[in-house]
């Protein structure tokens, strides 16, 4: 194999993880917190909706992108509402978001299946763009990578050294605990579930603007789903999560690799890696219940309400 | 009555009333603490302790009354306005992280006040030695023992200044020689000048420790006094009333043949933060009741799930019926082979709190003949539902109730009811009548106490080293996975036991550790 | 501002109240929407839920739509009472439908009374084995059955492409995805005469009946509830966690592999790429609004199935998106989540609401 195919592999790889990238550190937060948000496919979905319209109507990506994250958060606080302000099921609250994202998404979007659009361009660094085999994959992507690679370090910090950090990590390992010593519980859900939905809204506009870039229905392809696989892969650590979510882009890209080395297998069948990827992971990671146990916020997806 | 003060009380409470859907908690409550004085609320389970304590400490709000701290009336906006003014509270069930160090649980209750970690740990550090109360900053809260967190708990209240410190029943989880400890600090405080809230329902703590005392009964003030002056039969009047019958004594029996033996029963746990159980062995005889003593988390659960069947070990011989070993039985075969179990928690595992009454009885009842060719004897059910309810006098609107609506009490004697019908040779208990009031538990200790005399086995592992006293026949204590020796209660001191909790057991060995010596 | 005040007890009559609202809910929002899109929102709403019905043809094609739903609903309604997230109804129904297809195809030449029961049954094992490796993933491998039944979902949706243009694909069918038609002996028949309503109705029916004896005469089942409601009970009390996981997924799988199997062999005849508009997705919300009762589901089933009819008589008639359906499934579930806050919560105005007078009340209640 040669290098110039390996540095493309590893061009893709990356770019097609970033949006797994985004979704699965909204979640990893959202999950510190203690609240499984199940409807990031319907968050995912309908960022990439709304930041497709108002990017072909305006013109302006950035309008696009910013829409985009406002559909995300939007979705969000829906969720909040009612897991949070209503203590429904969380399981089943997002679900519901996912189907109602879908259904919505779809709706929204049925005038513009498949209409073209100028979608994002890659923006490659001087000088560090030319380094053998690894300059393309970290330096020659579009902003929104970049921006995916600060969001990493930035949520890294968050819980490795900042107080809101240990708030969250307090808040979703023993709400009861932290109502009684007087940390905003609610607040502080409402704050990771928003930008859970934020991440997911970006993921969603990064799919239709700049990754492929148009709108078709269902175009998340389950990402949303893959996304919070990642994060129990990660085992709730930040670190882990850019691991998994380029691991994750290079099965995805798989049936391109196979291809380009000439191998001849149904393309269909490919498609199935990544879901089967995803199935394995789920059963490495957590076959060792206690482990599992261990490493899963305490509170993971139990509702709070202050009076009980 | 009171004189007039020079100086106000630290704190009034005037009137507090809260009304919660179907109880009132509070009802027109009246409370004077002063300063330096280590004041006792003394009541039964449900008599409204904990709501007061979270009106003082601003986590609930109340429906009518006002409170006056050091003579101004004030709103107490929440815990960390309580804390701004100097309340401090220890919980009960302690909100603590068990992730976090024992410097990043504090930093986190103190909020912006908390200033570097750092700085805080060496704060903690002297706190926590001038207080007589070793802690180490740096560790996480989950390998601290119960009575290292609650330091934890009382070392957040004193980082800061404090005026009034409020203990949540701080004595149930704790050891006897560790009561006495945490009373020196206790006085320590008073004496400089803090007041402190001791709420409580063990009376000789509190004619041991307390200045004053506030008697509540469903949720109504029905008694002020010293407790010096009084004795704790008049102590318990105030706090039961006068138609509840108080528990009394039970003649001590000696027990027969042994029908469980636990022979070598040595457990690795999965769990990081579990206790292994370390080569444990005893009999319980038909005819006896055995009390397991011990502080909660020396390996109580393991001991239990080891018992009953949930968790497998690995040692099959270990666990012996008088027809051979059942280690490798699963629950359902122990309770065919006599065995019957009444857990710790009632709601969530002892009954389904979502099922009616009828349902839960069904639980562990349907091996009496209450399933035919599959399908459920609705009607059986019913009536087994019907006499448990009767015959334990539960209190319930009938059989369709669920039992997440029932009291503590109630639920506890329709749990331990349902096992008993059933007519089980080995009857285990984990912490019988843990929080239920005293009538209940008064009726659940004269239900044990009538099933040994038809000739079961009974296991009561518990905490509350009193009830074991009062009901066993003979006594051990386990800690850190480890089981003391085994003696006749009228032979052995509370004391004795309370050194054996605490991993002391003395010259004398068990019998396992002398085998392997 | 409104508050939430806990109830002593869940409200029965909210529970089953709770989905007519969110129906009404949903209706009102829809106008609302029409409007906007400057429709009469009367007529819209005529269209999407009058109209398909408003004629025997229509009310028999209804049937025909909601069988498949009802089948994965009425088993997803044991899952979800062992509190298992069997979301795969959809990838259980595929694989049914392949599966089933599969035989088919390959008894295309055999005559007799035999061959449908063999049809049907290899579509049940279909839908059941996808079940099974769920139900495998979850009690070997501890592994979370919401995502495998999902990611399983689109394994068994590349699949079953794969089939229709690989090794399923009608050899004389000029190279359109599809297989070649069934024989009739492998043919569903139907259950009226002139209509399309076909045996998969009548299955949904005794399905309905089994599951309702199951959950609430059987032990089998009282144990399945146990489990849901408190797994830890439920291990005290001795029951097999495990065995409950694999039974309660394996009716599951099997009843949504009916559904798949009943659709090639009933209304299609042959195997095609869209077997499901997402039927096993609206059968999670059909389960969720039928409270997991069967006479909750039978109503929720049909009203899904008038739901996907509306929308494709919305596209007909009034130029709108066919993704209506899929917005409208979507809201229903929402409202009905918001509407159950009322089960255990009851609102309060505080400034309205003379709480001491309420709450003397409340204990009259419960002391009766």
């Amino acid at each position: 194999m040669d290098i110039d195919l390996l540095s493309n592999i590893l061009y893709a790889m990356v770019r097609t993880g970033t949006p797994l990238l985004l979704v699965a550190l909204g979640e990893l937060v959202c999950e510190k917190s203690g609240v499984l948000n199940l409807g990031q496919e319907g968050m995912l979905l309908m960022g990439a909706v709304v930041g497709f319209v108002a990017a072909l109507l305006s013109g302006s990506l950035i309008i696009g992108f910013l829409l985009a994250i406002l559909a995300g958060v939007s979705m969000s606080l829906l969720f909040g509402l009612i897991a949070l302000g209503f203590s429904a099921n969380q399981v089943a609250t997002g679900l519901a978001l996912t189907i109602f994202g879908t259904g919505l998404s779809a709706f929204i979007g049925s005038e513009f299946v498949g209409k073209p659009i100028d979608g994002l361009d890659p923006f490659a660094l001087p000088l560090l763009s030319e380094i053998p085999l690894i300059g393309k994959m970290l330096f020659a992507q579009d902003l929104v990578v970049y921006l995916s690679f600060a969001l990493f370090f930035a949520v890294y910090w968050f819980f490795r050294s900042s107080r809101a950090g240990l708030v969250v990590k307090a808040v979703g390992e023993n709400p009861h605990a932290a109502n009684a010593i007087g940390l905003p519980v609610m607040r502080t859900r409402y704050f990771a579930v928003m930008f859970g939905g934020a991440m997911a809204g970006l993921a969603g506009g990064y799919l239709s603007i700049a990754y492929t870039p148009l709108w078709a229905e269902n175009m998340s392809a389950g990402r949303g789903w893959i996304a919070l696989a990642l994060v129990v892969f990660a085992s709730w650590k930040v670190e882990r999560v850019l691991l998994g979510a380029w691991l994750f882009g290079l099965a995805s890209i798989l049936h391109l690799v196979f291809q380009g080395l000439g191998f001849s297998i149904s393309s269909n069948l490919l498609a199935t890696l990544p879901y089967a990827a995803t199935i394995l992971v789920l059963v490495l990671l957590s076959r060792n219940q206690v482990r599992a146990r261990l490493l899963a916020p305490i509170s993971l997806g139990k509702p709070f309400h202050a009076n009980s | 009555m009171a004189e007039p003060h020079i100086t106000p009380p630290r704190l009034t409470l005037r009137g507090i009333t809260k009304i919660y859907p179907g109880c009132v908690a509070n009802d027109a409550i009246d409370l004077n603490i002063e300063a330096a004085e280590i004041h006792a609320l003394l009541g039964e389970n449900g008599a409204g302790k904990s709501t007061l304590m979270k009106v003082i400490y601003g986590l609930v709000k109340p429906d009518h009354g006002e409170l006056l701290w050091d003579g101004l009336p004030i709103d107490v906006r929440d815990p960390a306005h309580a804390r701004k003014l100097g309340i401090g509270m220890v919980f009960q069930h302690f909100s603590l992280f068990e992730t976090l160090t024992v410097t990043e649980n504090i930093a986190l209750a103190l909020g912006e006040d908390a200033g570097d970690l750092p700085a805080l740990a060496e704060r903690i550090r002297e706190v926590s030695e001038k207080y007589g109360m070793a802690l180490n900053p740096d560790r996480e809260v989950h390998s601290l023992s119960v009575g290292e967190r609650q330091r934890v708990e009382i070392v957040r209240c004193l980082v800061q200044p404090i005026k009034l410190l409020i203990l949540d029943e701080p004595t149930s989880v704790l050891t006897p020689q560790e009561v006495g400890t945490l009373f020196v600090t206790l006085r320590q405080l008073a004496e400089e000048g803090c007041s402190i809230l001791f709420i409580s329902h063990k009376l000789n703590e509190v004619r041991a420790l307390c200045h004053r005392a506030t008697i509540l009964r469903s949720g109504r003030v029905s008694g002020e006094c010293i407790p010096t002056e009084e004795s704790s039969e008049s102590l318990a009047r105030m706090m039961v009333g006068d138609d509840t019958p108080i528990s009394t004594d039970y003649p001590k029996v000696q027990g027969r043949e042994p029908f469980l033996q636990v022979r070598g029963l040595t457990r690795l746990s999965e769990d990081p933060f579990g206790v292994d159980l370390q080569s444990i062995s005893f009999d319980v005889q038909a005819g006896e009741i055995l009390g397991i003593a011990g502080v909660a988390g020396n390996g109580q659960e393991e001991l239990l799930g080891a018992l009953s069947g949930e968790d497998e070990i690995e040692n099959h011989d270990a666990i012996h019926f008088p027809h051979g070993a059942v280690g490798q039985l699963s629950p359902r075969q122990r309770r065919a082979a006599g065995m019957a179990f009444v857990p710790e928690e009632r709601l969530g595992r002892g009954a389904v709190p979502d099922m009616s009454l009828k349902d839960n009885a069904l639980l562990t009842g349907f091996l009496t003949g209450l399933v035919k060719r599959g399908l459920i004897a609705h009607g059986k059910t019913r009536d087994f539902a019907e006499q448990i309810i009767e015959r334990y006098r539960v209190k319930t609107p009938g059989t369709e109730t669920h039992a997440a609506s029932l009291s503590g009490g109630n639920l506890q004697k329709f749990i331990i009811g349902r096992e008993i019908m059933q007519q089980p040779k080995l009857l285990i208990a984990a912490h019988p009548t843990w929080g239920v009031d005293i009538g209940a538990a008064t009726a659940i200790h004269k239900a044990l106490i009538e099933l040994r005399d038809q000739g079961a086995a009974i296991l009561v592992v518990s905490e509350d080293i009193d009830e074991l006293f009062q009901i066993s026949d003979r006594i051990g204590a386990l800690c850190h996975g480890r089981l003391s020796p085994i003696k006749a209660t009228p032979q052995t001191s509370i004391t004795e036991v309370g050194r054996w909790m605490a991993g002391d057991f003395g010259e004398s060995m068990t019998p396992a550790e002398t085998a392997s010596a | 501002m409104i508050k939430l005040e806990p109830r002593g007890q869940h409200s029965k009559l909210m529970a089953w109240l709770s989905p007519v609202l969110a129906g009404v809910l949903t209706l009102v929002s829809g106008a609302t929407l029409f409007a906007l899109l400057g429709q009469d929102p009367i007529e819209a709403l005529h269209t999407l839920l009058i109209l398909p019905v408003a004629d025997l043809y229509g009310v028999s094609e209804l049937f025909v739509k909601a069988a498949p739903i009802l089948l994965c609903a009425i088993g997803l309604s044991v899952v979800f009472k062992a509190k298992v997230w069997n979301i795969g109804a959809e990838g259980q129904l595929l694989m049914g439908g392949l599966i089933g297809s599969a035989c088919a195809l390959q008894l295309i030449d055999a005559e007799g009374g035999w061959v449908l029961p063999v049809v049907l049954l290899s579509g049940m094992f279909g839908g059941a084995l996808w079940a099974a490796l769920a139900a495998w993933l979850k009690t070997h491998f501890n592994a979370n059955e919401i995502l495998t039944t999902i990611m399983l979902n689109y394994i068994a949706l590349n699949l079953l492409i794969w089939a229709v243009h690989g090794p399923l694909k009608d050899p004389e069918g000029f190279n359109f995805p599809e297989s070649a038609m069934f024989s009739d002996s492998a043919l569903l028949p139907t259950l009226i005469e002139g209509t399309r309503v076909h045996y998969g109705m009548l299955f949904a029916l005794l399905a309905l009946v089994a599951v309702w004896v199951l959950l609430s005469r059987s032990f089998l089942g009282f144990q399945i509830k146990v489990l849901g409601l408190d797994a830890r009970a439920a291990r005290l009390a001795g029951f097999r966690e495990k065995r409950l996981t694999w039974i309660a997924l394996l009716i599951s799988g099997a009843l949504a592999g009916l559904a798949g199997v009943g659709e090639v062999t009933g209304p299609l005849g042959q195997l095609v790429p869209q077997i499901s508009p997402g039927y096993g997705y609206a059968a999670i919300i059909v389960a969720f609004l039928g409270r997991l009762h069967p006479v909750g589901i039978l109503l929720a089933g049909l009203l899904m199935a008038l739901i996907y009819m509306g929308g494709e008589m919305a596209q007909i008639n009034l130029g709108l998106p066919i993704a209506l359906t899929g917005l409208f499934q979507g809201m229903l579930l929402f409202y009905l989540l918001a509407c159950d806050v009322l089960i255990n919560f009851r609102i309060r105005i505080p400034a309205l609401a003379k709480p001491v007078a309420e709450t003397i009340a409340i204990q009259e209640e419960t002391a009766r």
